[in-house]
C-alpha cells in the first residue's frame, strides 16, 4: 500500500548506492538547465558575445599558419594550411575550453554543493555542454574555410561525431580529475590553465603529428589528444591524410583509462565535497 | 501512520584543524606538512629515545552528531531546536544526502528536497522567470512541473511585472519574495527547512507558513524545520526534538519540549566561549572568541531588571588588519527582529584581540527574553561580514513591577517589543484668562 516506497533510500557511509546512474538519469533536467544557465550568462554579460566564439580560434588559426605554416614551413600533405590547423583547433579548443569550465565546475557551484544534493557528477559534466556551443561555431567556421578554399571533404567526414565523442570522453577524464583535485587542494586551480598551455604545444595542433620521428609515434600517442586530433584530421581532411593506427589505438586505451579512473575517483570524493569546499 | 524517516545511531564527525586558518587544503601545504613529517620521522629515527613529539597536534576530532535515534511519521511536521552548534543542520544536511554520516544509518521513505538557503542558485544575471526555472531544477522540479505551477508561483510572489527583470535589480524583498515562492510550490513527500523563513517581511512569512501548513494538511506531506523561532516552531509543527551537543535531549510535543529549552540550562547562557571546541566561528580576517553579558555592577548574568543597563561584550581575535565595525542584534523571544546596533564609527584594528563593549541604556527593553546575536563587519573594500552568530547569547529582562517607572501602579502586562522611558510633557491649552 505504501505508495512512496519506490523512492526508499538508504543512507549510510560509504554506501556504495547501486541507483547512482538511475538518479543521474533522473537528474537529466537539472543538468540541462545548469548547461542553459552557464549559456545564458556566458552571452549576457560579454559585450561582444557570440563574436568572441570566433574571433578566439580564427585568430589562433592565424597566428599558427603563419608560424608553422609559412615561417617554419612544415608539410600539411597537400591540404591548405590553415584547414589543416582549423581541423585540429576544433578538437583542441573544445578540450582545453571544457577541461578548464569542468575543473572550476565545483568550486564555482560551492554553494550549491552544500545547500541540495544532486549526484555531482551532473555539474562538470553541464559544464561540457558550454563548450559545445563554442564547438558548433568553429565548426561554421570551419565550413566556411572550405568553401573559401574550394575544398571538398570526403565520405570519411561522417565519421566525425565518433572522434567528438573521444574527445568528450578525454575531456570528462581529465575534468573529472582535477575537479576533485580541485576542491581538495585549492591550489590546483592554477595547475589547469598551465596544462591547457603546455598542452597546446605538445598536441600536434598547429602541425601535423606526421612531422613527429617514426621511433617516438607511439610514445607521443600516449598524449590522449593525438589520438583525437588524427582522428579529426583523417575524417575532415580526407584523401592524403592517413591515421597512424597503432598510435590511435594507444591513444584511445589512454582516453578510456582515463575516463573510467576519472569517474571512479570522481565518486569516491563526491561524498567529501560538501564538507571540504 | 507509516514511519518515513528512520534515524539509527547516526555520528557525523569534522576534522578541525587547529594550527592552520585555511578552510581549505593547499597542495602547497600537503607538500609543505609531509616534507616536515619526514624530516621529524627522521629526526626521531635518530633520536632513539625520544618519544613521538606531538607539539603541532594540526588536527581534531569533533562531532557534530553523537548516535542520534528517532523515527518521523507520515505527514508530520516536526521542528528540531537547539542552540547554536548543537547539530542541527548538520543532521538535516545528513538527511538531504549533501554530506554523508560518519557512523549509522537512515532509512527515508520518499522524496527529499532541501530548503537549507533562501533562493540557492539564484544567478543575478539572469531575469524572474530563468530563475524561477533553475531554482525550480536545482530544487528538484520537473520542467512540466515548474511550467504547471509558474503562474502560480508569480502570483504568490507578486512580482509579475519584474518577471523579465535580471533579479540583481529586484530589491531583497522581492527577491526572497520570489525565493519563497518557488520553495512553497514544493511538492516532494518530505521537506527538509533550515531558517530560512527568518527573513522576509512579517506578512510574507506568515503566507509562506500559511501555504505551507496548508500543503502539509491537504496532502499529507512530512515537514522537518530547524528554527531558532520558537513562536513559529510552535505554531507550525505538533512535535519537536531539542538538540543539544550533538545528541536528543528531548523530544515530544513542542509545548513541552520549548518550555524544556527555557527552562533547562539549554538555553543560550549570560557567557559563551567559542574557543573551546567546535569549528571556529569567522574567517581569515577575525574570528569570534567569547561573549558575555554583564549588568550594571559589570556581573557576569542573564536576567536584569527592566530599570537596569546591560552591556554585551564580544571578544575577537582580528588576523588581518582592516577597518571593523562590531554590531548586536537583539531577537525577542518568538523571533522578531528587535533591533540592531552597529558601532557607530568604524576602527582600523590590527591583529590582536579585543573586546568590544555595546551597552543597551537602562529601561529601553520590554520584560521577556531576548536572543543576541554577535556579529562582525568591516568597511575596507567594501562592506564584508566576518561572522554572524545567532541567539550567541540570550537574556532575560524582569519587570519586578513594584516601583518600575512609568507604570504608576498598573500591574498588567505592557505591549511592546521596546519600552523606552520616553520625554513627555502635558501642556494645559486652556486660554489663559
Amino acid at each position: 500500500m505504501n505508495h512512496t516506497s519506490k523512492f526508499r533510500t538508504i543512507i549510510e557511509p560509504g554506501r556504495i548506492e547501486r541507483n547512482y546512474w538511475q538518479d543521474i538519469w533522473r537528474y537529466r533536467e537539472l543538468f540541462a538547465f545548469l548547461a542553459w544557465r552557464d549559456i545564458l550568462v556566458r552571452y549576457k554579460q560579454t559585450v561582444i558575445g557570440v563574436a568572441w566564439s570566433v574571433i578566439r580560434p580564427l585568430f589562433t588559426m592565424i597566428v599558427f599558419t603563419i608560424v608553422f605554416g609559412k615561417i617554419a614551413k612544415l608539410p600539411s600533405a597537400g591540404v591548405p594550411y590553415p584547414i589543416l590547423v582549423f581541423a585540429a583547433l576544433l578538437p583542441w579548443q573544445f578540450f582545453s575550453n571544457s577541461l578548464s569550465e569542468a575543473s572550476n565546475s565545483l568550486i564555482n557551484n560551492a554553494n550549491l554543493l552544500t545547500k541540495v544534493y544532486f549526484p555531482r557528477l551532473v555539474m562538470p559534466a553541464s559544464s561540457v555542454i558550454v563548450s559545445f556551443i563554442d564547438f558548433l561555431i568553429s565548426f561554421v567556421i570551419l565550413a566556411l574555410l572550405m568553401i573559401w578554399y574550394q575544398f571538398v571533404p570526403s565520405w570519411r567526414i561522417i565519421m566525425l561525431p565518433l572522434f567528438f565523442f573521444l574527445a568528450v570522453a578525454a575531456a570528462m577524464g581529465t575534468g573529472l580529475w582535477l575537479a576533485s583535485f580541485n576542491v581538495k587542494y585549492r591550489d590546483f586551480r592554477f595547475v589547469v590553465p598551465f596544462i591547457v598551455q603546455i598542452g597546446l604545444y605538445i598536441s600536434p595542433v598547429g602541425f601535423s603529428s606526421n612531422v613527429v620521428p617514426e621511433q617516438w609515434r607511439l610514445f607521443y600517442s600516449l598524449n590522449p589528444m593525438v589520438g583525437v586530433i588524427d582522428g579529426f584530421r583523417w575524417a575532415i581532411l580526407g584523401g592524403e591524410s592517413t591515421l597512424y593506427w597503432p598510435g590511435f589505438v594507444v591513444s584511445n586505451v589512454v582516453v578510456i583509462i582515463l575516463c573510467l579512473s576519472g569517474i571512479w575517483y570522481f565518486r569516491k570524493m563526491e561524498r567529501t565535497f560538501a564538507d571540504v569546499i | 501512520m507509516n514511519t518515513i524517516i528512520k534515524v539509527e545511531g547516526i555520528s557525523k564527525s569534522y576534522l578541525i584543524s587547529h594550527q592552520k586558518q585555511e578552510r581549505y587544503v593547499a597542495l602547497r601545504d600537503v607538500i609543505a606538512d609531509n616534507a616536515k613529517s619526514f624530516g621529524r620521522r627522521i629526526a626521531h629515527f635518530l633520536d632513539r629515545n625520544g618519544r613521538a613529539k606531538n607539539s603541532q597536534a594540526t588536527q581534531e576530532e569533533f562531532w557534530a552528531l553523537k548516535d542520534i535515534s528517532l523515527e518521523i511519521k507520515e505527514g508530520e511536521r516536526v521542528g528540531i531546536i537547539g542552540r547554536n552548534g548543537a547539530g542541527k543542520t548538520t543532521l538535516l544536511k545528513i538527511l538531504g544526502r549533501i554530506t554523508e554520516p560518519t557512523h549509522g544509518k537512515i532509512t527515508i521513505d520518499g522524496r527529499v528536497a532541501s530548503l537549507l538557503e533562501v533562493g540557492t542558485g539564484f544567478h543575478p544575471e539572469l531575469t524572474g522567470r530563468e530563475n524561477i526555472f533553475l531554482n525550480g531544477a536545482i530544487l528538484g522540479m520537473s520542467r512540466s512541473e515548474i511550467k504547471r505551477k509558474f503562474d502560480e508561483i508569480v502570483d504568490f510572489a507578486e512580482v509579475e511585472r519584474f518577471l523579465d527583470t535580471p533579479v540583481k535589480r529586484y530589491s531583497s524583498g522581492m527577491y526572497v519574495r520570489l525565493a519563497f515562492a518557488v520553495a512553497a510550490h514544493l511538492e516532494p513527500e518530505i521537506l527538509l527547512i533550515d531558517e530560512v523563513l527568518a527573513v522576509g517581511d512579517m506578512q510574507f512569512q506568515k503566507k509562506c507558513l500559511g501555504k505551507m501548513e496548508d500543503v502539509s494538511n491537504k496532502e499529507g506531506r512530512t515537514v522537518l524545520f530547524v528554527s531558532h523561532n520558537m513562536g513559529m516552531i510552535s505554531s507550525l509543527c505538533e512535535k519537536c526534538f531539542l538538540l543539544d551537543m550533538g545528541q536528543v535531549e528531548k523530544e515530544g510535543k513542542t509545548s513541552d519540549v520549548v518550555m524544556h529549552y527555557y527552562t533547562s540550562g539549554v538555553q543560550s547562557p549570560g557567557q559563551v566561549d567559542f574557543s573551546v571546541n567546535g569549528r571556529p566561528i569567522g574567517d581569515e580576517y577575525a574570528i569570534l572568541l567569547a561573549a558575555e553579558i554583564r549588568n550594571e555592577k559589570r556581573e557576569i548574568s542573564n536576567e536584569i531588571n527592566i530599570n537596569e543597563s546591560l552591556s554585551v561584550l564580544m571578544k575577537f581575535q582580528v588576523k588581518k588588519t582592516n577597518k571593523f565595525m562590531p554590531n548586536v542584534h537583539f531577537f525577542t523571544g518568538e523571533g522578531l527582529y528587535a533591533f540592531d546596533s552597529i558601532c557607530p564609527d568604524a576602527k582600523v584594528l590590527k591583529p590582536g584581540e579585543y573586546i568590544s563593549t555595546c551597552q543597551v541604556p537602562a529601561n529601553f527593553l520590554n520584560d521577556g527574553t531576548y536572543f543576541i546575536g554577535l556579529a562582525l563587519a568591516s568597511a575596507g573594500e567594501g562592506i564584508i561580514l566576518h561572522f554572524f552568530e545567532k541567539s550567541a547569547l540570550s537574556i532575560n529582562v524582569k519587570d519586578p513591577i513594584e516601583g518600575t517607572p512609568g507604570r504608576n501602579g498598573y500591574g498588567g502586562p505592557i505591549p511592546g517589543v521596546v519600552r523606552p522611558l520616553l520625554k513627555w510633557n502635558i501642556n494645559n491649552t486652556d486660554k489663559k484668562n
